[in-house]
């Protein structure tokens, strides 16, 4: 063993090589992402690793080298899971035969993602076990354990970490790789009655499953990662409690003092839950404070046990209004629970005196990169639909941005591929409006393709616009079919957007560089008025990825400070200066995309060489 | 060691310290704190960070919890419990101050960042207001301020802003346990070659502004 600094999604990853992982597969998403990426740094040769085309197909690749003995793993965030839960619920009745973990990365806020969904009502709701690690340390050690119990149940684990768990640095004690274990899978033993999901089967299975997790729930209240302790106050037997889990826990532990007289349960498992050791908790308490982030899971549990059992406890939290109902946990939030809860004084921390106010702020929400050629996207077709009626569905990705002030460009965003159908819906009711679906290149790959052949098949009339910047870049510029590349460092053949689209039967598909400002615009305008499903391919890359080749420049003399280059563009590189109002560029961030320079009505921005 | 040695009051965490770090997108928060949590490894000390990692990194503010010592449980540094705060960009100073323990330093870069929004309708980046604000909460011997044009001037780039205001917070004891030589061999184990040289001497530039002022 050795120890190293790891952050938590760093630590899963070590910890699913020490345990022999045979596969894995996944789909970024943050704050998932790093483990997958890990697996495939770290990985020591005989390990097969994927970014799949999306979560359902990474969980069947998982799926299946679990039935051929390997131990996998399955990496997504939060909202992955719903793409992934169509085979996870079935899988939930087949079974494995290898351990396979399925690793689902919640984020409570959301601070990136669309919803605060808690996975482990997910897996209560797909039967199957779930982990809920509180440190990088432990996450590290669960991985092996949950590789462990899913090779003993024959059921896929869930391990669910969130954010401040997967994206936290820590000291973590790991294997040497020299102690990783190595495994030598079966293969795939052909037994239909097995693997061959009828209904007949699944009768057999959810009653085996049911009796299974009411056994592991007695087991489970064993489990060392599910604590009870209580603190050193006065008391010798409290009567206040505090249910928690995750990272709360170390919140909780933050948020207690000396003198504090409470008992502590920490829920490790929360499906299935360990009732047996609630009971022991529950045990003379009169009230109890659930301190859980996203969905009262803890506090559901304990009114249930409550329930079946007789007792006369008052559970507090989300639903009695004593915890907040939503959003992240901070040491703050729960200290102030806490101060409510224990009837304390509140910790000394505020200054003394009378504080100076505070002066407006400016916003800052984040924005596309300076030179993102998704802004020379937006803006072409902002331009070719002016005066126009017009909708722009937009979807998952940096492109999000687009709806930021001044572009304004984003009039729908719901989930992964969804603006390509979106559009079709709305103009069912508005057929005079012209529809636009931005799909950036990667979402394309991952659940674009269908809504075009939907659109097409149905005699839809709209605009698909590819956004190919040729990576997957909010996540940290993954991969993808289109890229070439694999994460087992293969050089393959491309998947090619444009072939795809042909081949469902589009007859107009264009491809045009997005900073080639006129003849986008040209391009839009023709292709928008085609009749039917029709598509434009803005072809670019990332700029994060490219190195620039040259900054642009403004010349003072001829620039009458109109601004138009920052009102009509926000482009973070663009700064004007406060004096005179006349633009200026910020050379560390500009990368001489060359769109202000074609904008600019007296010709006052020139330098730039476009990528 | 500076003249302006603003020694932790006792009422830091014994052997330890809490740090927040904020900027913008983009300005390197994320290898700061890694950078000080890899000082604190290398002297042995427990540590947990939290970082901002996603769309935030898009220009967005940004904060790193650094918690340094056996007593940090929780990556997330409490309201009011920094023992540091370490601004790369004076707006964003203004916005986390709330973390700032009383008696707190506050080590920050004078250069603002204007977002876009503020040229674009929403509400204006008055400098002068936010310094005037750094200015009247922090006591002046709680207080320092980076020239960050200086050090861009000097170093040739504005990338390494990070590691000067590191290099400041160190030199005035902001950072408990951890020393410049901790710092300096976690610059040699994480930053890469090319960089390492210019690091290090971001590290001295800004040490040697704390001294000046």
């Amino acid at each position: 063993m050795h120890r190293e600094f790891l952050m938590g999604n760093e630590a899963m990853a070590v910890g699913a090589l020490a345990a022999g992982v045979g596969v894995v597969a996944g789909y970024p998403g943050t704050p998932s992402t790093e483990v997958l990426e890990t697996v495939a740094r770290r990985n020591p040769g005989h390990v097969y690793v994927e970014w799949s085309v999306n979560e359902k197909a990474g969980l069947e690749v998982a799926a299946g080298a679990a039935y051929a003995g390997a131990r996998s793993l399955v990496t997504m965030k939060q909202v992955g899971l719903n793409v992934a839960s169509d085979p996870l619920m079935s899988l939930s009745y087949i079974g494995v035969k290898g351990g396979m973990v399925v690793l689902v990365a919640d984020d409570p806020g959301p601070i990136s993602s669309q919803t605060e969904q808690d996975t482990r009502t997910f897996a209560a709701y797909a039967k199957l076990p779930i982990l809920d690690p509180s440190t990088p340390q432990e996450a590290y050690e669960m991985m092996g354990e949950a590789f462990g119990l899913s090779e003993e149940l024959g059921c896929p684990v869930i391990v669910r970490p969130t954010t401040r768990v997967d994206h936290g640095y820590a000291d973590v004690e790991v294997a040497d790789e020299k102690d990783w274990a190595r495994r030598e899978p079966e293969g795939f033993v052909r037994d239909p009655s097995r693997w061959v999901i009828f209904p007949a089967l699944s009768v057999r299975a959810h009653a085996a499953i049911e009796a299974r997790d009411a056994e592991l729930a007695h087991r489970l209240s064993g489990y060392a990662r599910n604590t009870l302790r209580q603190t050193a106050g006065p008391a010798a037997r409290p009567s206040l409690g505090v249910a928690t889990h995750g990272i709360s826990a170390t919140y909780v532990d933050e948020a207690l003092r000396e003198g504090d007289d409470v008992r502590v349960l920490r829920v490790a498992t929360p499906y299935p839950f360990p009732d047996d050791l609630a009971e022991r908790f529950l045990d003379g308490l009169d009230e109890v404070l659930c301190v859980e982030e996203l969905d009262p899971v803890i506090e559901r549990a304990l009114v249930r046990v409550c329930g079946l059992t007789g007792r006369r406890v008052r559970i507090r939290g989300k639903l009695t209004g004593d915890v907040q109902p939503s959003g992240e946990n901070t040491v703050a939030s729960v200290s102030a629970a806490l101060d409510r809860f224990l009837r304390r004084a509140p910790a000394a921390t505020a200054r003394t005196g009378t504080p100076p106010a505070v002066p407006t702020l400016p916003a800052r929400p984040p924005v596309l990169c300076a030179g993102c050629p998704h802004r020379a996207s937006f803006y072409a077709v902002k331009r070719a639909m002016r005066g126009r009626k017009a909708l722009f569905c937009g979807d998952i990705g940096c492109y999000t941005l687009g709806n930021a002030q001044p572009l304004d460009m984003v009039d729908t965003c719901l989930c992964m591929g969804a603006g390509i159908n979106i559009a079709q819906g709305v103009t069912r009711v508005e057929p005079d409006t012209k529809a636009f679906a931005f799909v950036g290149d990667s979402t394309f790959f991952a659940s674009g393709i269908t809504g075009v052949v939907n659109a097409f098949y149905n005699q839809a009339d709209m605009t698909l616009v590819v956004l190919d910047n040729s990576t997957t870049a909010m996540t940290g510029h993954q991969p993808h079919p289109g890229t070439g590349r694999t994460m087992m460092g293969q050089v393959v053949e491309k998947v090619s957007i444009e072939r795809v689209l042909l081949a469902i039967g589009l007859t107009t598909v264009e491809t045009v560089d997005p900073l080639d400002l006129d003849a986008a615009v040209e391009t839009v305008r023709r292709v928008a008025d085609e009749p039917g499903v029709k598509a434009v391919v803005f072809r670019s890359p990332c700029v994060v990825l490219a190195r620039p080749q040259a900054r642009s420049s403004v010349d003072a003399e001829r620039c009458v400070g109109c601004q138009r280059c920052v009102r009509e563009l926000g482009c973070p590189a663009l700064v004007p200066d406060p004096a005179t109002g006349k633009a200026a560029i910020d050379a560390a961030q500009c990368t001489g995309c060359t769109l202000c320079e074609q904008i600019c009505p007296t010709h006052a921005i020139s330098g730039g060489e476009r990528l | 060691m500076s003249e302006k040695n603003l020694a932790v009051s006792p009422s830091a965490p014994q052997g330890g310290v809490s740090v927040v770090l904020a900027g913008v997108g983009g300005q390197g928060i994320v290898l700061a704190s890694k950078l000080l949590a890899r000082a604190a490894m290398g002297r042995g000390l427990h540590v947990r960070t939290a970082e901002t990692i996603g769309m935030a990194q898009r220009g967005g503010s940004v904060t790193s919890h650094v918690r340094i010592g056996d007593g940090a449980s929780s990556p997330l540094v409490g309201a009011g419990r920094a023992d540091a705060l370490v601004a790369l960009e004076p707006a964003e100073a203004a916005r986390q101050l709330p973390f700032l323990r009383p008696g707190g330093v506050l080590v920050t870069s004078d250069a603002p960042v204007v977002p876009v929004s503020a040229m674009t309708g929403g509400p204006a980046y008055d400098l002068p207001a936010i310094m005037g604000y750094l200015r009247a909460s922090v006591a002046p011997d709680r207080l320092v301020v980076v020239d960050a044009a200086a050090a861009e001037g000097t170093l040739g780039t504005a990338r390494a802003l990070n590691v000067v205001l590191l290099g400041a917070a160190v030199s005035v004891g902001a950072l408990g346990p951890i020393g410049r030589e901790d710092l300096l061999t976690a610059v040699r184990a994480s930053v890469p070659e090319r960089f390492r040289e210019l690091d290090e001497r971001a590290l001295d530039l800004g040490s040697a502004a704390t001294a000046k002022e």
